[in-house]
């Protein structure tokens, strides 16, 4: 059945492909799509009966060369089965939607045969997604890695005629690039210090690392901290982290179900997914972790400040992304995996709704994608605005907080409200308050702002922008209705359902992973056992001294690779996140009613302010608008002098070193010394004669001085 | 009493004589042919002068191998000099440098 998963969206793709003349446009759409949809079928039959034991099953053997192992085969635990459901599921979506969304396309003129292409991209990309969280070593995820950074550039650039689609799929394969160079100089240290690539071998020798050292660069450094760094390097670049994020923005040029699928659901997750991976080696690495928390909050802050007065509507929601994937970085960092899951899982439903809801506005509104001409579209396009507000009020996070009222040690709210709420607990629970906390709350109010700038700026309001264009907006065809429904059921249920299962109590969440759990019985306290009864409603009147007094009634004992995730014995932070103040679990709440209220204090009761603000904070505005210079930055740190080198190379040593050499050894070196030899060629043969009489007589007097062969 | 040394001079003073002949001469082709013979003779009195010397007849024979060379040369040559008087109108050694790089 694994392999079913795997490989019916690399058959589609080849048959789309390639059998496109044969099947027909047509043809070609819908096998790729009904392949995919048998996919996530099979994914949810594995994830639902998925009992958190760890199986794999071999599909072929590779290198094998003395130590080198890179059989390729399927590791299923916690952490593939939940990957397997948001790529196929939000994969098959988006193939469904793309029937409709690229039916019509400006971009290629009407017999040119785009669609089959198209889709056989999408089917490769999920491919190479799916060999990446199914491997079962590291260079079987490198190649699936390396896979989804290709078919990311191949759909940038997509509308191959324009001229920023391409400079944009360069643009993100060469920062990926960065990241992958750290990501292999990463696999290369593993394989060094643990002769294998293998994850069972790797986990297992993951505590010795910790004890290590390894010369890099300048320095000795302690091997599980440089190793975890290379990686979350790689991470860095994939996911989009900041000074590797730069790319992302401009992948926005793809098609919106791209962007949807690989550039907010699925692809640039794999870098939280690696860091989950890799939990064992992580949790020996307490300062790598420390400056992933760090540069996860950063991005959260610095990409919600961007969103917030950016006006094309992917762009807004291309930043959004790039913030909520530092919660996710945040998460990890602080050592609580399943939380970074639980957001992975929950951001994959409302992110691609977001994007497929834009996407049907866009295609609505005839490719006009910047937000200032959009307006009132809420009566044109119900179906899409409703899909969107549902998208939004997970985003935002709207829910009751779990102050107030559980449902059974569930709070009730949308998808994002769950998870995003636990990120920002464990963030506090993490370090009692802290760099991490204040940046994501404070990212968490610009989140709800923009949020909510974007569907008051696009469905409400009076039209702005083209009059023609709005006259002709149109609600879109159902085959694009359809996948947002299904992602609004997504939004709405997906945190609620799996609450338990990601930020639980230690036991349901140990339960979920497939790692071994114990009662915390060493310290003796009885206090463990009553407090096992329910913490959501005891929790309340907890403070924050006293939260931290409470000890873990129970904790993982997993050994490093029992499970899908690891975590050390010390890291109690997924119990200490439910025993956080009472103001600390209402923050994100009053974020997202501040948000809102402030969004439509803007666009709704007063849509003259926001430029009046932006006016009056001109030097702030500015700095914002144009993503903090980061581009303008790293066009003058790298790109110019690239530039400059290669241009020295090319003129000076290219253009003058060889090609001067090799002319001037050609026109200049050799035709002297044929002149020189020409005289020599008189022509007389007395000439001749009697260099051949000297030769002689020098050749003798020369043997008879030597003394010949004696 | 003559001894080889004394033939060994004559035969280097020819042979000295016949590469002079060759490169100082600038008029006439047919010199050059002579030269050559002068030489090649000065050649034949060494073999003979080292054969009578040292008993051993093979360098006689050897002389009479080079007389037939020398003459089949000499024949060869004078027809070469015959052709090229033909097509050239001249055979001074000065006019002849078509081989002049």
């Amino acid at each position: 059945m694994e392999q079913i998963i795997l490989f019916a969206p690399l058959i589609g793709a080849i048959i789309a492909g390639f059998g496109w003349r044969i099947i027909g446009d047509a043809g070609a759409q819908w096998v790729t799509t009904g392949l995919l949809f048998l996919a996530a079928a099979l994914s949810w039959v594995v994830f639902l009966g998925h009992d958190g034991v760890t199986t794999k099953v071999h599909i072929l053997d590779w290198i094998q060369s003395e130590l080198l192992d890179t059989a390729w085969s399927i590791r299923l635990d916690r952490l593939t089965a939940i990957m397997l459901v948001v790529i196929t599921s939000v994969s098959a979506l988006v193939h469904l939607y793309s029937m409709g969304y690229m039916a019509h396309d400006e971009n290629f003129s009407e017999n040119e045969s785009y669609r089959p292409r198209f889709f056989a991209y999408l089917s490769f990309f999920t491919f190479t997604m799916l060999m990446l969280v199914t491997a079962d070593n590291l260079l079987q995820l490198f190649f699936g890695w390396e896979g989804v950074g290709l078919a990311s550039y191949l759909l940038i650039g997509f509308y191959f005629r324009k001229p920023s689609a391409n400079a944009a799929a360069i643009k993100a394969f060469v920062v990926n690039r960065v990241g992958d160079a750290g990501f292999l100089l990463g696999i290369f240290a593993i394989f060094y210090l643990t002769e294998s690539i293998m994850f069972d071998d790797i986990f297992e020798a993951a505590p010795m690392l910790a004890d290590m050292t390894l010369t890099f660069l300048w320095a000795d450094w302690n091997a599980a901290n440089l190793i975890a760094f290379l990686l979350f390097v790689g991470a860095m670049g994939k996911s989009a982290q900041l000074f590797l994020h730069t790319w992302l923005p401009d992948a926005m040029e793809g098609p919106t179900p791209v962007s949807a699928l690989i550039h907010a659901a699925t692809m640039v997750t794999a870098g939280v997914f690696l860091i989950c991976r890799m939990s064992p080696v992580m949790e020996f690495a307490p300062e790598t972790m420390a400056f992933v928390t760090f540069l996860g909050a950063t991005t959260a802050f610095v990409a919600a400040t961007i969103g917030l007065v950016q006006n094309d509507i992917k762009r807004v929601i291309a930043y959004s992304t790039m913030s909520q994937l530092g919660y996710m970085f945040v998460a990890a960092g602080v050592g609580v995996y399943s939380v970074a899951m639980f957001h992975l899982f929950t951001h994959a439903f409302f992110k691609a709704m977001l994007f497929l809801g834009a996407g049907s506005v866009i295609h609505g509104m005839h490719h006009e994608q910047d937000m200032r001409n959009y307006g009132g579209l809420r009566k044109k396009m119900p179906y899409t605005f409703w899909a969107m507000l549902i998208g939004t009020l997970a985003i935002t996070g709207v829910g009751v907080p779990s102050v107030f009222f559980t449902f059974g040690g569930v709070p009730l709210g949308f998808a994002g409200f769950l998870s995003k709420d636990a990120v920002i607990e464990s963030a506090y629970a993490a370090a009692t308050g802290g760099y991490a906390f204040w940046m994501l709350v404070i990212a968490a109010l610009f989140t709800s702002f923009y949020s909510w700038r974007l569907m008051f700026l696009t469905f409400f309001g009076k039209p702005r922008g083209d009059k023609h264009t709005h006259e002709h907006a149109h609600e879109s065809p159902a085959v694009m209705l359809v996948p947002l429904g299904a992602l609004a059921v997504g939004s709405v249920l997906a945190g609620m359902v799996w609450f338990n299962s990601f930020f639980g109590h230690t036991d349901t969440v140990a339960k979920f992973f497939g790692v071994p759990y114990a009662e915390a019985s060493e310290h003796g306290e009885d206090h463990s056992s009553d407090a096992a009864e329910d913490h959501s409603a005891e929790g309340t009147d907890h403070g924050t001294k006293e939260g931290k007094e409470k000890k873990p009634h129970y904790v993982f004992t997993g050994e490093p690779g029992e499970g899908a995730i690891y975590t050390g014995p010390e890291n109690t932070v997924l119990n200490d996140a439910h025993y956080v103040p009472k103001w600390v679990k209402l923050s994100p709440f009053v974020d997202m009613i501040l948000g809102l209220l402030v969004a439509m204090w803007f666009y709704i009761w007063n849509p003259s302010l926001p430029r009046r603000v932006a006016e009056t904070n001109k030097p702030l505005y500015l700095f914002l608008l144009n993503k903090w210079y980061f581009d303008e930055i790293y066009d003058v740190i790298f790109v110019r002098p690239a530039m400059f080198l290669g241009r020295f190379l090319w003129k000076r040593g290219d253009g003058n070193v060889i090609d001067g050499g090799i002319n001037g050894l050609a026109l200049g070196i050799v035709p002297f010394f044929v002149r020189v030899a020409g005289r020599a060629q008189s022509g007389y043969i007395f000439t001749y004669a009697f260099a051949m009489v000297i030769g002689i007589v020098v050749l003798v007097t020369w043997i008879t001085f030597t003394g010949g062969a004696n | 009493m003559i001894g080889i040394e004394h033939y060994l001079t004559v035969a280097a003073a020819l042979f000295v004589i016949g590469i002079f002949g060759l490169f100082l001469n600038r008029k006439n082709v047919i010199i050059l042919l002579m030269s050559i013979e002068l030489m090649l003779l000065a050649v034949n009195i060494n073999l003979v002068a080292f054969s009578s010397f040292s008993g051993d007849l093979v360098g006689q024979v050897f002389t009479l191998l080079v007389l037939t060379v020398a003459a089949a040369e000499a024949a060869i040559g004078l027809a070469i000099l015959v052709c090229f008087f033909r097509n050239r109108g001249t055979i001074a050694v000065e006019d002849v440098n078509v081989m002049k790089g």
